[in-house]
């Protein structure tokens, strides 16, 4: 079990009261994600700020996943699904609100929101519309999660995969078929009456027309509430609860707690965080929302970030969304060793192997061999004609399998990042535990 | 009839779901894709035969030179395993790895020169014209290869997780369903392009019953084929020493080791036995439907998906539970399909329905028993 | 708590480290000379395409077509070259929408540079993959323009993959064309998008007059694909326009984009008695309705979409497909056409689709309106494209209207011993 215990307030218990110290990380939160859109964003050169963006997205993603797959060992594969319910509300209750308030679907936002940020006011009713219609979003995620994972997560894993998989793929046929062209006449949209509303989610080619609010402020902020929740979560008596039914189902329910309760609890968490990000999702720029595109594939995306991170553990998890974010535009054109920032970057490798490694030399050779295969590949591919990018997926898949064969806990497994023994003592370290039920 | 064709379809892949099931107690995700499989190299096979007079295909050189390459490892596996290691382990006085490579390749070397022999008997049939039986061999051939898909699946992927979590084993099956639809959409392999089978019936219809059921000769053919094998199974599972073999590592493999029984070896015969069926699946599936289409987002992994609600529905690790279940998913999606007014595009939701409704209220199966988990 | 703040900031570093690190090693850096992404084509092999380009300095197999005047060891000549950009689907189930698309444009590329580039310039693509998924698209296109700068992009093909791109377009004014995007949202309220097509709403009308005027029909049946919108559109449009035109829909059926199974729909059109069907879906669909619609015993010809088009369509069909109609953007056997097949077939060694043509056509459009321009700077490009009028392109006399969208004629083709053959244009406007 991770080291940490469940108080880690104690650093700050004497300086601040309660309430204040629940609410500290989420004020933190919100100003170092305004300093990332403000002041951090400027200096970065022009493809940057979206990569983040994307990262923030899938660490949301990754992350509210890691609390049904990691935490309770449930094994759902309908992620997406929730995602897209969570972004359809949003987008419908933004892009129609923003017709009866302001008379068209242009951003309106302040400061805070849009790619760039706009010049203005700080924050604006629109940024309130937006905020809104995310939480609305998520709460209706939350809902769908609620009635999926009643009766399902009463079976065990394996049909639980099946069900979740099912409902992913309802719910894009639903969403496809069920709906129609979007409205784009203020007109009409001011005479709709709202319930008929729902039905103009722009069916298969997807809602176009989104104003584009998303921004580095909006994801990281909800990035980071995420990370905390989950924190606070796995820190706590519920965590233990999650962990103790992912280690044992049996053991657990002996023990006196209600697994299906905690279940659906694990799930239906996940499924608010999976709205929030479909909801940041659909208004980031360049963007069209479509249902086809959240379905089993992006589910899968998702997962293959858990199991890599390590099942269970939170900051793997985060990490492995940030790496797997980055992957495919990386592989687009893959960086030759002899790029200055490349050989930066495998000069610190390198150095760290040699401070932490145990055997230098050998760690040495295999990293200088992982280099040659590297370059080998690259230089290979690319002097015969083959785009590594369209391999991507079969990567994923091999990655997945021997990743499973060969350490199943993935990166990190159940530890966190900062709980990792980067020196080693001279006794041995705590056994860590085995991956998955 | 299309319905019992479809149906019967569904029962051979979902049988090979419940035989694994079965016997490793996992879901063996990629199985869908074997069936996919089957189908291309049924395609792919007719061509080289030369029954589609619009396109010609020839074995390309790379079979030859991949076989040469496995026949050569299988010979210094063989050597290494059968006289050097004996020799410098004397020598060196330690224990050197003792991997059985050499029996594994050699079986695939094997598999895979038969596999081709067949395929040139398929060529001579076609020129000969005997289109029918060249078809048939062509189903042979599929199957053989699928058999071997099947088997290096097995041998590579699940059988070093045979002690681990099913979690890890779930995901694995995940990772190498997607190895095998993403592989096969490769522009060297069979690409992305939709493409056309050649039937190798005439179109025929037999009778009518009534007005709206018609009996076409693809459809029994279909029927046809799929309950030979069905009944082959059958026989063989429930009245062969090897199929006892099976039922009892289904029910205990620690137990059935005790009695002297290779567990390893029965875990490969089923998936082999499994893949064959899918691929025969994906045989017939082409028949009937000669359009190929290969992409990973289209129905082909629906397909798949329903054959596994079919086995769920029918019990799943009962052999007789997956053909009723095959067949009841079949029916069902027809009579939702024709009767209800948008049934076309919501059948995929009433059979995943269907699928929850059976899973909560009785999760064995229709023919299942329920088994309560001992601690 | 503590400990979850510096956690969490502790992973807003790493992940902002890791991005800035990774990201940047593609990141030319700001100028088309850096050797990062210089050349980034990405391409791939496909039967009868010889288009390919490696990444980063090696030796280029097909340097002919990536025009060679500058390459990425001599950097930074920025000066020399003029980047455009092109996404497409290279992989994926548009794979051949988007390989034929940017054949044609390379061949028309090869063609300008030879002749002299633009204004003493030569040209350079850089092509992206977006895999078919609007996600890629969009950070394809904000790729190219932000990190390649390019003057301006091409693409794309499916409708909504252009919506996502054009947004990124719009934001940071650089032109786009989209060669065949049929659906009018593309352009609609824009002023960097463009289009050398003619819209959805169009074609639907052009489909109905021929078939009420020419084919002489009234009673007409639909199967669309409801998951897909540019099937779905058509079928809007074809309603509105047939009924208005005096004819009947007698049947509406829908099916899911990936279905291998019509006998349910198909028995219910049956029933209905059309005279014509219309299957406004894509080819790989239309191949396997037409065979199963004929094992019904369905007789009456089917007429379906630009979707239709693609060399696969007959060999799917088959004979079911003989004598079948479908609306296209041109038919290899035009005249205007015919010069284009034939430098296309010497170059590719297949048969050009009326993609193939229109990629064509996009960047010959982009290539005349960058020499009246006042400058290659976004508006006055596009101000410039915005301007053609009466341009001779292969698929047609292109003439940009208000919309952005070009007033072209719709030809009907028919499928006679397995290829598509001209049988009527067809103009709507009129009539």
């Amino acid at each position: 079990m991770s080291e940490s215990r469940g108080d880690n307030s104690r650093a700050t218990r004497g300086l601040l009261p309660g309430p204040v110290r629940s609410i500290l990380p989420f004020l933190v939160a919100a100003a170092l994600a305004l300093l990332l859109h403000g002041a951090v964003r400027p200096l970065l050169p022009e493809f940057f700020p979206r990569v983040i963006l994307d990262i923030g997205i899938n660490v949301i993603l990754a992350v509210s996943l890691t609390m049904v797959n990691g935490f309770t060992g449930q094994f759902s594969l309908g992620h997406a699904a929730f995602m897209a319910v969570g972004a359809y509300t949003a987008a419908g209750i933004v892009y129609y609100g923003s017709y009866r308030l302001f008379g068209d679907a242009a951003v309106h936002g302040g400061w805070i929101s849009g790619l760039t940020p706009a010049s203005g006011s700080f924050a604006t009713g629109a940024d309130m519309l937006f905020l809104g219609a995310l939480l609305t979003g998520g709460l209706v995620a939350a809902v769908c999660g609620y009635v999926v994972g009643l009766p399902s997560l009463r079976l065990r894993g394996d049909y639980l995969a099946i069900v979740t998989l099912g409902f992913g793929e309802i719910v894009r046929v639903l969403i496809q078929s069920q709906t129609t062209d979007t409205l784009y006449d203020a007109q009409t949209i001011a005479e709709t009456p709202v319930w008929k509303l729902p039905q103009y989610l722009g069916g298969p080619v997807g809602f176009t027309g989104l104003p584009f609010y998303t921004s580095l402020f909006w994801v990281w902020l909800f990035a980071i509430i995420t990370l905390v929740v989950a924190f606070r979560l796995k820190e706590s008596t519920y965590g233990r609860a999650f962990l103790s039914i992912r280690e044992d189902e049996i053991a657990a329910e002996a023990m006196g707690i209600r697994t299906t309760r905690y279940k659906v609890r694990a799930f239906v968490i996940a499924a608010f965080f999976a709205g929030i990000a479909g909801g940041l999702y659909a208004h980031t720029i360049g963007i069209q929302l479509n249902a086809g595109e959240l379905a089993f594939m992006k589910s899968f995306d998702i997962i293959i970030m858990v199991v890599l991170g390590g099942m269970g553990s939170i900051s793997g998890a985060a990490i492995a969304a940030a790496i797997l974010s980055v992957l495919p535009e990386l592989l687009r054109n893959p960086p030759s060793v002899l790029h200055p920032l490349m050989a930066g970057l495998l000069v610190l490798c390198a150095l760290v192997v040699l401070v932490f490694a145990r055997g230098k030399v050998r760690a040495l050779v295999r990293l200088v061999v992982a280099i040659g295969i590297y370059e080998g590949i690259r230089r290979a591919a690319s002097a015969g004609g083959v785009n590594l990018a369209d391999y991507r997926m079969i990567l994923y898949a091999i990655a997945l399998i021997l990743m499973m064969i060969l350490r199943p806990q993935g990166l990190l497994g159940l530890r966190e990042f900062w709980n990792i023994r980067w020196v080693r003592r001279n006794t041995p370290p705590a056994k860590e535990v085995k991956a998955g039920p | 009839m299309d319905a019992i064709a479809v149906g019967s379809l569904y029962a051979l892949i979902a049988l090979g779901y419940t035989m694994v099931y079965g016997i490793l107690k996992f879901i063996n995700f990629a199985h869908s894709d074997v069936f996919v499989l089957g189908a291309w190299l049924s395609f792919v096979g007719a061509g080289i035969a030369g029954l589609d007079p619009a396109r010609e295909a020839s074995i390309g050189p790379w079979v030859f030179w991949v076989l040469a390459a496995l026949w050569a490892a299988a010979g210094i596996a063989a050597v290494y395993e059968l006289v050097l290691r004996p020799a410098l382990s004397r020598r060196l006085d330690r224990r050197l790895p003792a991997p059985r490579w050499h029996l594994n390749l050699s079986l695939v070397a094997a598999w895979g020169s038969i596999a081709v022999g067949v395929l040139h008997l398929a060529k001579g049939a076609a020129s000969a014209g005997f289109g029918f039986a060249a078809g048939g061999i062509i189903l042979l051939l599929a199957m053989m290869v699928c058999g071997l898909t099947g088997f290096c699946i097995e041998r590579l992927t699940y059988k070093p997780l045979r002690r681990a979590p099913r979690l890890n084993v779930l995901i694995t099956a995940i990772g190498v369903s997607l190895l095998l639809q993403n592989i096969g959409q490769l522009n060297w392999m069979f690409g992305t392009r939709p493409d056309r089978m050649p039937t190798l019936l005439p179109e025929a219809e037999l009778f009518t019953i009534g007005t709206a059921v018609r009996v076409r000769l693809v459809d029994v053919m279909v029927v046809g084929t799929a309950v030979v094998l069905m009944v082959v199974l059958d026989w063989l599972v429930f009245r062969t020493k090897i199929g006892r073999a099976m039922r009892a590592v289904s029910f205990s493999p620690p137990n059935a080791s005790l009695m002297g029984i290779n567990v390893d070896r029965v875990i490969s015969f089923t998936f082999v036995l499994g893949a064959m069926l899918a691929a025969a699946a994906g045989f017939l599936f082409s028949q009937k439907y000669p359009g190929l289409n290969q992409t990973a987002a289209s129905g082909w992994v629906l397909l798949g998906l329903k054959a596994f609600v079919a086995a769920v529905i029918g019990g799943i690790g009962n052999i007789r539970g997956a053909m009723l279940g095959g067949l009841l998913i079949g029916l069902l999606e027809f009579f939702v399909a024709q009767y209800l007014p948008d049934g076309a595009s919501l059948r995929d939701i009433f059979v995943f329905g269907a699928l929850i409704v059976v899973l909560l209220f009785k999760p064995s199966g229709v023919l299942g028993k329920s088994a309560t988990e001992k601690v | 708590m503590q400990r979850s703040i510096f956690g969490a900031f502790g992973r807003i570093a790493l992940a902002l480290l890791l991005a800035a690190g990774l990201a940047a090693c593609n990141d030319s850096g700001g100028g088309p000379g850096g050797s990062g992404s210089a050349g980034g084509s990405a391409s791939t092999e496909s039967t009868g395409d010889g288009g390919s380009s490696g990444a980063g300095g090696s030796g280029d197999a097909g340097a002919a077509e990536s025009a060679g005047a500058a390459d990425a060891g001599s950097g930074g000549s920025a000066g020399d070259v003029i980047l455009i950009g092109h996404y497409a689907s290279m992989t994926g189930k548009e794979a051949t929408f988007g390989q034929s698309t940017d054949n044609g444009i390379r061949l028309a590329l090869e063609e300008v540079n030879a002749a002299g580039g633009v204004n003493g310039k030569q040209l350079k693509l850089i092509t992206y993959d977006d895999k078919g998924e609007s996600k890629e698209a969009g950070s394809a296109v904000t790729r190219l323009i932000t990190s390649d700068k390019v003057v301006a992009v091409l693409g794309e093909v499916a409708s909504s993959l252009s919506i996502a791109g054009g947004a990124v377009c719009e934001q940071y004014s650089v032109p786009m064309i989209s060669p065949s995007s049929t659906n009018p949202r593309v352009t609609a309220g824009k002023q960097m998008v463009f289009r050398v097509c003619f819209i959805d709403p169009f074609q639907a009308a052009a489909i109905a007059k021929f078939t009420t005027e020419n084919l002489k029909l009234t009673k007409a049946a639909i199967l669309y694909d409801q998951t897909q919108a540019y099937s779905k559109g058509l079928r809007d449009d074809f309603t509105a326009s047939f009924t208005k035109m005096g004819g009947t829909i007698v049947a509406d059926q829908a099916y899911n984009g990936g279905d291998t199974d019509f006998s349910a729909q198909l028995t219910t059109i049956k029933a209905a008695n059309p005279e014509i069907i219309f299957v406004p879906g894509y080819y790989t669909e239309g191949g396997n309705i037409a065979i199963q619609a004929r094992k019904l015993g369905i007789t009456v010809p089917l007429i379906g979409g630009d979707g239709w088009d693609s060399s696969q369509l007959p060999a799917i069909g088959g004979e079911a497909i003989e004598g079948c109609y479908y609306s296209n953007h041109s038919a290899p056997d035009q005249p205007n056409m015919k010069e284009f097949v034939e430098k296309y077939r010497a170059k590719y060694g297949a048969t050009p689709d009326a993609l193939g043509g229109l990629g064509y056509d996009a960047l010959m459009v982009l290539v005349d309106a960058m020499k009246r321009a006042k400058s290659l700077g976004g508006k006055d490009l596009a101000a410039a494209i915005a301007a053609t009028k009466d341009f001779k392109g292969v698929t047609g006399t292109i003439t940009i209207d208000a919309d952005h969208n070009a007033q072209k004629g719709v030809v009907i083709v028919q499928i006679r011993n397995g290829s598509p053959v001209f049988v009527a244009a067809v103009d709507p406007s009129e009539g």
